[in-house]
């Protein structure tokens, strides 16, 4: 039987999406959570079919929920109103609810999310996260899974990003975190007057940099606060001097 | 405030004022030469109407076309050919009149190029003043047009900000309405009275700016009572005002968005139970009002300055007091608090 998780932080709301899943017997509700903290627990332990979620929640996003999960489920999310991730998921999503929605419309989310369900194209969470990523709350931090706990990271606290494989590396006054994400994401994603990719491998925040050292012919490394010593290639070095108006 | 000639029969008076005590002492230096007395004042009236429709003509000249900076040659130049025009026209009619008065030629022959040179100075002076004046008024008028349309942006632009009830309030709201239509028909109306209320306050305060705030703290409960609906238990709230404070106006639908702003963060910012409190008191002649909501430091600064609520009630003051400093925030440990200082009129509105 497939499983279904309820995510949004007010009861009523959810509470009308069981309503309407009761002329769905063949789905099962396994978990109902207040916001995303929960979510991510009752994802990690049920391995659910089918997400009911909420954007606008307490701490992280739905956005931001999904983004921590190493295999998202399929999500129809429910939201009232919010433009960025409307952009998202016209292009994207198997479906979203607008509240408040009929019992007709709910069905046919759910028909869309069966047609979904059989075909095993698991792209379309990680296109959709990509562009709904560009709201103006995810452009100002970054939220991290170590384990079983969640860190929201302000952008400004992140000294610089580096490139590992299919990661990126946070590396911030409290340590190094992982994101899977790519450098270049970031890097289009977060303000150029603030990050600079110096390096193929780094993006730096240049409100970090102490100083700029010549280091061989043709290469010079970035000094931070912290004492971190990051390379700077050739154009990186172009590209620095031109965001710090040198 | 000035106008036409024609208009503003203050300014006739004026001019025709002028032109007769002008005539006069034409008339008495004429005269003062030994001229027959009827003569001179022939003379006198002739010359002096020709010159004063001259000067009239100048005027309205000056009405319908305005020289710009680099075309003051042009008033030279009509002040010049209207002053030969008139002495070639007054002395003409004047010689033609007096075929006998020897000495009165003669007089009239010696001072032409004293005339002429009178009337240029006139046409002059008149031109002169008349473009100073119609440039002036001109000014005005343009001052006038843009400090109508600033005035017309800066209503839009309260209106527009006294609109900027969240979507996402009402549609919420509607939403928590439509689940409890299945399981609790009467909450379910009780709801849709709220919400109505709660909208009918928004529309109807349009209308007349300014509130008692014992007014806008009744609407605020009322969207309160919705907003724990919306969040049940998770929603604790107090707000309130000592007596005095009761009856003083504060613009209308001021308090709702930081309120909306307040819970926004105390809910989003915590996974736990948030209290928002607000409280008015008077200090001085101000009226102080603090709004507090639960906040978490190590996250909430990434998203200074994202939220829409604070700057458009600050706007709104500025535009409403013309000052910038009555919002302001303060962030504790774990308390964040937004104040604001609304100066107080007497009885009546500022506006």
């Amino acid at each position: 039987m497939p499983k279904v998780i309820l995510i949004d932080d007010e009861p009523l709301a959810r509470s009308i999406v069981r309503e309407y899943l009761a002329a769905f017997p063949e789905l099962e509700v396994v978990a109902e959570c207040n916001d995303g903290f929960e979510g991510v627990k009752a994802i990690q332990q049920h391995q659910p079919d089918l997400l009911f979620l909420d954007i606008q929640m307490p701490r992280i996003n739905g956005f931001e929920m999904l983004e921590l999960l190493t295999n998202p489920p399929l999500v129809i999310f429910t939201t009232a109103f919010d433009e960025f991730a409307m952009k998202a998921f016209e292009t994207h999503a198997i479906d979203y609810l607008l509240k408040p929605f009929s019992p007709e419309r709910f069905a046919r989310a759910i028909e869309k999310w069966k047609a979904a369900a059989q075909s095993t194209d698991s792209g379309t969470t990680a296109a959709l996260l990509e562009t709904a990523s560009q709201s103006p709350q995810q452009r100002h931090r970054v939220v991290v899974r170590t384990g079983q706990k969640i860190r929201i990271i302000p952008v400004a606290d992140i000294h610089y990003f580096e490139a590992a494989d299919d990661f990126v590396k946070l590396h911030t006054a409290d340590g190094v975190f992982l994101k899977n994400r790519t450098l270049t994401y970031f890097e289009n994603l977060l303000d150029k007057g603030q990050f600079a990719r110096c390096h193929r491998s780094y993006l730096i925040n240049i409100q970090q940099i102490t100083r700029i050292d010549h280091h061989e012919k043709d290469s010079y490394v970035a000094v931070l606060i912290s004492g971190a010593v990051i390379s700077v290639s050739r154009t990186g070095y172009v590209r620095l001097k031109e965001v710090l108006g040198l | 405030m000035p106008t036409d000639l024609q208009t503003n029969s203050k300014y006739r008076y004026y001019f025709t004022g002028w032109w007769i005590c002008w005539a006069a002492v034409h008339f008495y230096v004429v005269q003062s030469y030994g001229i027959h007395l009827r003569i001179a004042l022939v003379d006198s009236l002739i010359s002096n109407a020709l010159l004063a429709g001259a000067c009239l003509l100048i005027i309205n000249n000056m009405r319908y076309y305005l020289p710009r900076k680099e075309r003051y040659g042009y008033l030279l130049a009509l002040s010049l050919v209207l002053s030969l025009l008139w002495i070639v026209l007054a002395r003409f009619i004047l010689w033609a009149l007096h075929p006998g008065a020897q000495d009165y030629r003669i007089l009239l022959a010696e001072s032409t190029t004293l005339r002429f040179g009178l009337a240029f100075l006139m046409t002059g002076c008149v031109s002169a003043m008349s473009l100073l004046w119609f440039t002036l008024r001109e000014q005005k008028q343009a001052d006038e047009q843009k400090a109508d349309l600033e005035k017309m942006a800066k209503e839009a632009e309260l209106f527009k900000l006294r609109q900027q009830l969240q979507p996402h309030f009402l549609f919420n709201s509607l939403n928590s309405i439509n689940a409890l239509i299945g399981s609790s028909p009467t909450e379910a109306r009780r709801m849709v009275h709220q919400l109505s209320d709660f909208l009918r306050g928004t529309l109807k305060k349009e209308e007349h700016q300014w509130v008692t705030l014992k007014e806008e703290l009744e609407y605020l409960a009322l969207y309160l009572e919705i907003e724990q609906v919306r969040f049940g238990n998770r929603l604790r709230t107090s707000i309130g005002c000592t007596p005095e404070t009761q009856n003083i106006r504060i613009p209308a639908l001021l308090l709702q968005p930081v309120l909306e702003n307040a819970i926004k963060f105390g809910l989003y910012d915590t996974t736990e139970e948030a209290l928002i409190t607000l409280h008015a008191q008077q200090i001085a002649n101000h009226l102080e009002i603090t709004v507090s909501n639960p906040y978490d430091p190590a996250t909430s600064r990434a998203l200074k300055g994202t939220g829409f609520g604070l700057n458009a009630v600050q706007r709104r003051l500025f535009l409403l007091f013309g000052r910038k400093d009555l919002l302001n925030t303060t962030a504790g440990e774990t308390i964040f608090k937004t104040i604001l200082t609304i100066p107080i009129y007497a009885e009546s509105d500022p506006h």
